[in-house]
């Protein structure tokens, strides 16, 4: 019996060791990011940044931080007194949840205890990411609802038609992973990634390929090479589901002064902004450890716990920057733009991928069966991509009305 | 780690658990520490230095119903495929033609929608 009270003592503080460690670093590296994508911005722009707050202006987004705190939070007279109060905290909870999942290294051995680099890996982690996804939903259409504001609810209404519709394509871009991972625990993900491609014989035949493809044997086995038609959608989608650059609509300052969290000052914007944050973060995690072999990546035996995690955030940051550099270069699009770039591009390209994917990869089905299947796909391809472009089709419309008017 | 299934899903409890309440503990703090001036001006709604107009639950054309049914289909068909992607290998061909008419038809009633013009935002 005292056995057993040990045994879920010892479980129950490695959990919460676990969390606390992982709230500091979520946190600490929240803050890190916005100063990185303000210094980043501000060097695209040729700027200086943020410079006076701590070497380099690390400081500013604690700095910035702090004034939030101390800030005067009121809730407009018109709101709705609950919905407002639990908005904040229904956008940013579902945030890091997601982040749970993530395998961030290895694991280390204390005692005879093997204890994993990541605070929970369930079998179904890739669907518990999507869900902690749509989740998040409920913060920003309950922000835009309780403000009893006339910008915050267009906001809103604006961001769950934007998050459901690019959710599809998020879902269906890691259908693909499925089928050649054959799990949906991202530690399973991650270890099917494991090691260099192997021997390379795609070139065969080809007459100066053929002697130097030994050297492609050392790239590792990661799931960009071959499902990097995934990765391209799993990426915009997933830059739609954190209403960034270039799909910010929802808080377009120009039309919708700051969209759902108009009405919101203090410590609960700085919650709203935090959520975003992590968002991405958890965006870039996840576009690591499913397309770019997560934490894996080569190691001396010094510290050999601690390579990985480095590995995981150096390659992480990277996306944190494409996040960045794609906010300081794209325009905002419109919005019917948006929808057609969701529903009529993406979704359709998912679907394909998915059967694609599945026609090479079945071993069971006879090669005439996986031919036809292919050869149909090619051709609702080739119609597919044939059609006209959108911005032209508008102009035709535009013109017809203008006639007709005249 | 607690181990098994159930300690996993334990290990996401507790840090639900401890995240709604570092969350709920911040904003309480924030309470103590900050200053609260109440004027009438500051509590009206933001309308752009305007008195506004109306009220916020204004009506409004609203061009999304549409999505969300479609997102209810979409969205189940994702979850039929990933319990078939993950053991489709075990599954043989029949399981394969059977999905791939699956998603055809989900594919075609897609088609269907964008030629009613139901996707179009400039009806």
């Amino acid at each position: 019996m005292s056995g057993l009270i040990d045994f879920i003592g010892a479980v129950v503080i490695i959990a919460v060791v676990k969390t606390i460690i992982v709230f500091g670093a979520l946190l600490l590296l929240t803050l890190l990011v916005i100063w990185f994508e303000r210094k980043v911005i501000a060097d695209m722009q040729s700027r200086v940044g943020p410079n006076r707050w701590g070497p380099f202006g690390l400081l500013q987004a604690l700095a910035d931080g702090m004034k939030l705190f101390f800030k005067e939070d009121f809730r407009p007279a018109n709101a709705d007194r609950w919905g407002f109060a639990v908005a904040p905290v229904a956008a940013v909870v579902p945030a890091f949840l997601a982040i749970a999942v993530v395998p961030v290294g290895d694991h280390i051995t204390i005692g005879d205890r093997r204890v994993d680099f990541i605070l929970s890996d369930i079998n179904v982690g890739v669907l518990y990411f999507l869900a902690m996804g749509s989740l998040g939903v409920y913060g920003v259409i309950l922000a835009g609802w309780a403000s009893g504001s006339k910008y915050p609810l267009l906001g809103a209404v604006r961001s769950t038609a934007q998050v459901i519709s690019y959710e599809i394509a998020l879902g269906l871009s890691l259908v693909p992973i499925a089928l050649v991972a054959g799990s949906l625990s991202l530690g399973d993900i991650v270890a099917t990634q494991g090691g260099n491609v192997g021997e390379v014989t795609f070139f065969d035949g080809i007459p100066l390929l053929e002697q130097v493809q030994g050297i492609f044997s050392f790239v590792p086995n990661w799931y960009i090479w071959s499902q990097w038609p995934a990765f391209v959608i799993f990426f915009i989608a997933g830059i739609a589901e954190t209403n960034r650059a270039p799909f910010d609509l929802p808080e377009a300052e120009t039309e919708l002064i700051a969209g759902y969290h108009t009405e919101y000052s203090g410590i609960r914007f700085a919650m709203f902004f935090l959520g975003e944050y992590i968002h991405v973060m958890v965006i870039s995690a996840m576009a690591v450890t499913l397309f770019f072999g997560g934490w894996q990546g080569p190691a001396p035996d010094f510290l050999a716990w601690l390579w990985p995690l480095l590995w995981f955030l150096a390659k992480s940051t990277v996306f944190v920057y494409l996040f960045v550099w794609l906010r300081a270069t794209l325009p905002r699009l419109r919005y019917d733009r948006l929808m057609w770039l969701g529903w009529k591009r993406l979704i359709p390209a998912a679907l394909l991928w998915i059967m694609i994917t599945a026609t090479v990869n079945t071993e069971g089905v006879s090669r005439p069966v996986r031919l036809a299947v292919f050869g149909v796909l090619i051709v609702v391809i080739l119609l597919w991509v044939g059609r006209g472009d959108p911005r032209l089709t508008d102009l035709v419309a535009r013109e017809r009305t203008s006639h007709g008017s005249a | 780690m607690p181990e098994g299934y159930f300690g996993q899903y334990a290990t996401i409890g507790i840090f639900a658990l401890a995240g709604m309440t570092l969350v709920g503990a911040t904003l309480q703090l924030a309470k103590l520490v900050r200053p609260n001036v109440p004027t009438v001006q500051k509590y009206t709604t933001y309308e752009s230095g305007i008195d506004p107009i109306g009220r916020g639950w204004a009506q409004s054309n609203v061009r999304y119903y549409i999505f969300a049914l479609l997102f209810v289909i979409f969205d189940v068909e994702a979850v039929f495929l990933f319990p078939w992607a993950i053991i489709f290998e075990s599954l043989g061909t029949q399981a394969f033609i059977e999905m791939i008419i699956f998603i055809g038809i989900l594919a075609l009633a897609l088609l269907y929608a964008i030629k009613k013009g139901v996707l179009e935002w400039l009806s």
